[in-house]
């Protein structure tokens, strides 16, 4: 690699970590003024025009606060669960292919910071450190809601990450690809592998779903039953990563459910408007991130609508139902595949 | 036992049917019933400090200490207002009228000092109803928060109505 190439990656990795810390920032903005909406009121309207600035309030209220370590909590490994929730988060997102190449003068910049041949296991291998973060924070903690919590998150996270692995299995075996790029390639036109694998993808949302702990899987925070479950010890920003993680988490899996089901950053017509590569690579760009809000606003519609779920019934859904129509996608998938192909 | 209303709430208890237990369905429905809210619901918000909810009539809000039809304080400070009052929110100090001080006050006793501790008060309107002189009305808007504890005891600078303009 020449020095020029490790720049651009480096301005390229900075970029992205931005937008999905911005993205991030916006979400719990957008959350809040999306669940008003759903329960027709106005939402965050204070801090600038349409309460615009809300997330940097809540920032600044967040670096403010007292920090608190509780006595009998063991220290180090307290302030290592959130950090290590907000980095697995935030580093999720270096296989998505945002676009295609770039051509700036001679150098052709593609619009990915590692193009890794396994990508969709590397995606599946940072997920599963995820759930660490909330472990060791709700262990550390010292608090028997924190240990509730991070224990439901970690049974929960196991049982759904297999339905989700296999959901992804038949989606593999059709693409004959691990790597996130070539999966979006494939996608060109409208062979999008929603198209080819609809229980596939209701399967792997579900699981996308748990997996963030997000509504109506957010059993490791439930507060009715949990006080704020791994998360009851925090305070100030150790509190403010955790949140945020939770909504960089949702970005990376949208990101990654546009890119292996909806197209990624091909869109309709893409080349039959004549235009120059440059644009038609900005342009899917911003295709792939009107897919990703999409998916988030999705995410939060599903929040404010549907309530949670209980443990048995949690356990119930991934073991008793998501597992078998799983397997049973991965056979169809095998039988049409012979009989067709 | 008679029930009080004749509403009946029959319990259903037969299993979950096929349709019922996909789940799926129902998900969709409800679903479909928040983004109604969402696009066609107007929201219910009254934006607080820049739109403001009518009060009713009877409405008791803050204070005043009304003035006659010549501008003169009505009040005589007889303390009847204080006796009534269940939160014991009022206090007043009584001074006689001087010669002279006729077209300030119509009695010849009245309020030197009047407070009334606004936190204690709980705007029942006893006062009100107490004053034998039709001095003191609770017809004023909400009382306006503020951040000590001193600032909420209103003398008779927050308290007396505007002059009369001749």
């Amino acid at each position: 690699m020449e020095t020029a190439d490790i720049i651009i990656k480096f301005v390229l990795i900075v970029i992205i970590f931005t937008i999905s810390l911005v993205v991030a920032m916006y979400s719990t903005y957008a959350e809040r003024k999306v669940a008003a909406f759903f329960q027709d009121r106005v939402g965050p309207n204070r801090a600038g025009p349409f309460g615009i600035f809300q997330p940097l309030a809540d920032g600044a209220k967040f670096f403010l606060k007292e920090e608190i370590i509780p006595t009998n909590s063991n220290a180090f490994l307290f302030i290592v669960g959130p950090s290590l929730a907000i980095m697995t988060a935030c580093i999720g997102s270096a296989v998505i292919p945002w676009g295609q190449t770039l051509t700036i003068g001679t150098h052709k910049i593609p619009l990915q910071v590692a193009d890794i041949n396994v990508g969709v296991l590397y995606i599946f291998g940072v997920v599963s450190l995820g759930v660490y973060g909330i472990m060791i924070g709700g262990w550390a903690s010292n608090n028997k809601y924190s240990l509730l919590g991070a224990i439901r998150a970690a049974s929960q996270n196991i049982s759904y990450e297999i339905a989700m692995g296999l959901s992804i299995i038949a989606l593999l075996m059709t693409t004959g690809t691990l790597s996130l790029k070539e999966i979006a390639e494939q996608q060109h036109g409208w062979h999008w592998n929603i198209v080819y694998q609809p229980l596939g993808f209701l399967i792997f949302i579900i699981c996308a779903f748990a997996e963030t702990n997000r509504a109506p899987f957010d059993l490791p925070e439930c507060e009715t039953e949990l006080v704020g479950g791994y998360h009851t010890e925090y305070s100030s920003m150790k509190l403010g990563f955790y949140l945020f993680s939770e909504y960089i988490n949702m970005f990376v899996s949208s990101a990654v459910m546009a890119t292996l089901y909806f197209g990624g950053y091909n869109f309709p017509f893409m080349h039959s408007l004549g235009l120059s590569e440059n644009w038609v690579t900005i342009l899917g760009v911003i295709a792939l991130f009107i897919k990703i809000f999409a998916f988030i606003f999705f995410f939060m519609w599903v929040r404010w609508t549907i309530p949670r779920f209980r443990y048995d019934q949690l356990m119930d859904l991934g073991w008793k139902t998501l597992i078998p129509l799983a397997i049973a996608n991965i056979v169809i998938t095998g039988i049409v595949m012979t009989f067709i192909k | 036992m008679e029930s009080l209303s004749n509403k009946k709430k029959v319990v259903d208890n037969r299993p979950l049917s096929l349709w019922e237990r996909a789940y799926l369905p129902a998900i969709i429905r409800g679903m479909s019933i928040t983004m109604k809210h969402y696009l066609f619901t107007k929201d219910v918000t009254i934006r607080y400090p820049e739109q403001k909810r009518e009060f009713s009539e009877n409405f008791r809000g803050m204070h005043s200490l009304k003035r006659d039809e010549d501008g003169r304080e009505r009040c005589t400070a007889c303390g009847l207002c204080a006796l009534s009052c269940p939160a014991e929110a009022i206090t007043m100090i009584s001074a006689e009228r001087q010669p002279g001080e006729e077209h300030l006050y119509r009695e010849e006793k009245y309020a030197a000092v009047y407070e009334i501790n606004m936190l204690r008060c709980i705007f029942c309107g006893l006062c009100e109803e107490a004053c034998p002189k039709e001095a003191i009305y609770l017809d004023g808007d909400i009382v306006p928060s503020d951040y000590l504890r001193k600032d909420f005891i209103y003398g008779k600078d927050k308290l007396v109505e505007a002059p009369l303009n001749q």
